[in-house]
């Protein structure tokens, strides 16, 4: 186990690093760069050799190159040029980070938390009434573009019916920051009108990004479970009169849920680019709002850190998935 | 799901897609035994369960509807979609939004523009982005698929390791990063960044079925035969990895359309509205949304339905073409 988790760290490193390779290369080799972005077209000549310069733009792409890598082993990624112009790139991260972790958290405990038993229910009741139902709704769902529902849910609940806030994290309070997980951060200073105000925050945008990963887990989970109903063992259990109860957990579950468990690791990879549009929407001050203004503004630092964190944390993530899956089969352990 | 090799999921599944190619040739000479006929084809056997799979002909309607739109809507509109008649009614103040009126039944749009045709001809662009970022992801991946699939060896390890990397990137992420790096957006550069995304995908699925078929009987057959090198490639193995490819482009066709609307709402898409594109009203329409909501719902719509139509026939024909579920 030790050996395997060794091994794939060093993997993702390797990725890594080409990532950061690649995505170096590239954003330097285009036109309309960064100076222009600064400075608007109209600046002179000289105003842009002199910015040119001091960003260090006039040297050899790959002197560049090792610039960067030689600071960004050391933490230091260059400040943000247009989105918080000054502001250091790695710092715009960390302080975005939890805003996107929660709302990432909510919305895929939301997907996961319908998606599992009305899969198993769909399953065990396949073409009837309430399944056609769920599998069209879950067809629906993937063709229904993000933001478009995200829209939609801030028009009806939040603007035309005063059921959530519109926009924003939390209400202004004067809440004590801890984490800056603002949920958690209300409870571990029992400032609990806080927990409650980001709660009503979070409701509207976790839905809009839960849809697609609701969708895909609630596909994976029924057919998953299809197949595993037909299975000797189960037929087995059933004639060996063991309880429904138990066939349920430990005999179907525990079979079919292994390659849900792949999906909803891959799914994490898609709530990061569902969070651009969501928080866009919703104003919700993560990584994904911060990412939209990085791409409009062509702000490379940060967008350097931004897309290389949102690798690694796949990487990583998928790392967990991997782990996760030895701990539920046995037979990936004995490897 | 085989427990196998723990390593990257996305990989695997894409792979299990591209098994599937592997299986139905075995499945083919099956129902050949059987039936005692020289054998059925892969496309026709699939046909014969389509033809009756009311899912797919759902999808296959919407489709051909979209298609026959896109193809006629310039005859259909009651207005040429690029002209402004309603633009002094457009008030910047009070009053961006001509509403609906004797010959303009859906009303204007902020630039005064029939909201009606626009809507009827954006159908031709939106098939334009569809089909083209499916060709160009098509094209990328399929070249480097069979590269990797074909030559085997260091070429192989060495495109999928970029293929590996670009799959590391969440995909939507990797379209908005290649279309925020457009000095001048157009509508190919949004197809070329929604292209993007597919190519990785493209390549995987290909070279999985590619390699799976490299020691089948019927390339060995081919190569014992004396088969050159290139017809073994081009004849024997890519025909047979087609299946899985066919799958997944009608999926694509879906998703690159939905993935132009997020660039577009994003600001990465094609600024130049003279064309209207459904991506591109739904997202330019948020300005408006409050006040004028169906500016966003009528687009919306077009995409959801054409998107369903889409997803229903890929989803249909990928279980068609699954030996699993052929009985």
């Amino acid at each position: 186990m030790a050996r395997f988790i060794i091994r794939r760290l060093l993997q993702m490193v390797g990725v890594v690093f080409i990532l950061s390779l690649l995505l170096f290369f590239w954003l330097r080799s285009l036109p309309g760069g960064t100076v222009s972005a600064i400075l608007g077209e109209r600046a002179t000549p000289e105003t842009r050799a002199a910015l040119t310069k001091a960003l260090g733009l006039d040297q050899p792409v790959w002197v560049q190159y090792a610039k960067f890598l030689g600071r960004a082993l050391r933490g230091d990624f260059g400040a943000s040029t247009k989105v918080l112009p000054g502001a250091d790139a790695l710092d715009i991260f960390f302080s975005r980070f939890p805003a996107t972790i929660e709302l990432s958290f909510f919305s895929l405990a939301i997907a996961v938390v319908l998606a599992i038993p009305l899969g198993y229910v769909s399953a065990r009741r396949a073409n009837g009434v309430l399944d056609s139902g769920l599998v069209i709704a879950s067809l629906v769902g993937v063709a229904v573009p993000v933001f478009f529902l995200a829209f939609l849910l801030k028009y009806q609940l939040a603007v035309e019916h005063n059921v959530f806030p519109v926009s924003g994290r939390q209400d202004s309070l004067g809440c004590t920051r801890v984490t800056n997980f603002f949920v958690l951060d209300g409870l571990l200073t029992r400032e609990f009108d806080c927990s409650v105000s980001a709660l009503k925050h979070l409701v509207l945008p976790s839905i809009a990004l839960a849809t697609i990963p609701f969708a895909v887990i609630y596909r994976i989970t029924r057919a998953s479970v299809i197949e595993v109903l037909g299975e000797d063992y189960v037929r087995t259990a059933e004639s060996k009169g063991l309880t429904a109860r138990v066939i349920r957990g430990r005999h179907v579950l525990r079979n079919a849920l292994l390659p849900v468990v792949t999906t909803i690791g891959l799914q994490t990879g898609g709530l990061l680019a569902g969070a651009v549009l969501t928080e866009t929407v919703f104003n919700f001050g993560g990584i994904g709002s911060a990412l939209a203004d990085a791409f409009r503004n062509r702000d490379y630092a940060v967008l350097q850190v931004l897309i290389l964190a949102a690798a690694v944390i796949y990487v990583v993530i998928n790392l967990l998935v991997d782990i996760a899956y030895a701990v539920i089969d046995p037979r990936v352990r004995t490897r | 799901m085989s427990p196998t090799n723990p390593m990257n999921r996305r990989k695997d599944r894409i792979d299990d897609l591209a098994a599937t190619a592997g299986g139905t040739d075995t499945l083919v000479r099956e129902a050949g035994t059987v039936d005692e006929k020289p054998g059925v084809s892969l496309i026709a056997s699939a046909w014969k369960r389509l033809r009756r799979n009311p899912v797919f002909l759902l999808g296959a309607v919407i489709t051909l509807l979209f298609v026959v739109l896109a193809l006629f809507s310039p005859f259909i509109a009651p207005n040429d979609p690029a002209a402004a008649p309603l633009i002094d009614q457009v008030r910047q103040q009070t009053n961006p939004i001509p509403g609906p009126q004797p010959g303009f039944p859906l009303g204007g749009d902020n630039a005064g523009r029939d909201f009606l045709s626009r809507l009827l001809v954006g159908s031709q662009q939106t098939l334009i982005v569809g089909v083209f970022a499916t060709v160009f992801g098509l094209a990328g991946g399929m070249s480097l698929g069979i590269l990797a699939g074909a030559f085997g060896g260091w070429v192989d390890a060495l495109v999928m390791r970029i293929v590996d990397v670009l799959l590391s990137i969440p995909s939507l992420l990797l379209a908005f990063s290649i279309a925020a790096l457009a000095s001048r957006p157009s509508q190919l550069t949004v197809i070329i960044a929604v292209a993007a995304v597919q190519v990785p995908i493209f390549a995987r699925l290909l070279r999985g079925s590619m390699l799976a078929q490299r020691h089948s009987d019927h390339v060995l057959a081919a190569r014992a035969l004396g088969v050159s090198e290139r017809a073994v490639v081009f004849r024997h193995m890519l025909p047979n990895s087609l299946g899985p490819l066919i799958v997944q482009s009608t999926l694509v066709l879906a998703t690159s359309i939905i993935d132009a609307a997020a660039l577009s709402f994003l600001g990465l898409g094609n600024p130049d509205d003279r064309r209207p594109e459904w991506g591109a009203m739904l997202g330019s329409a948020q300005q408006f949304i409050y006040d004028n909501p169906h500016l966003a719902v009528y687009p919306a719509l077009c995409i959801i339905v054409v998107a369903l139509g889409f997803t229903l026939m890929g989803e249909s024909l990928r279980e068609a073409l699954d030996p699993k579920s052929r009985r």
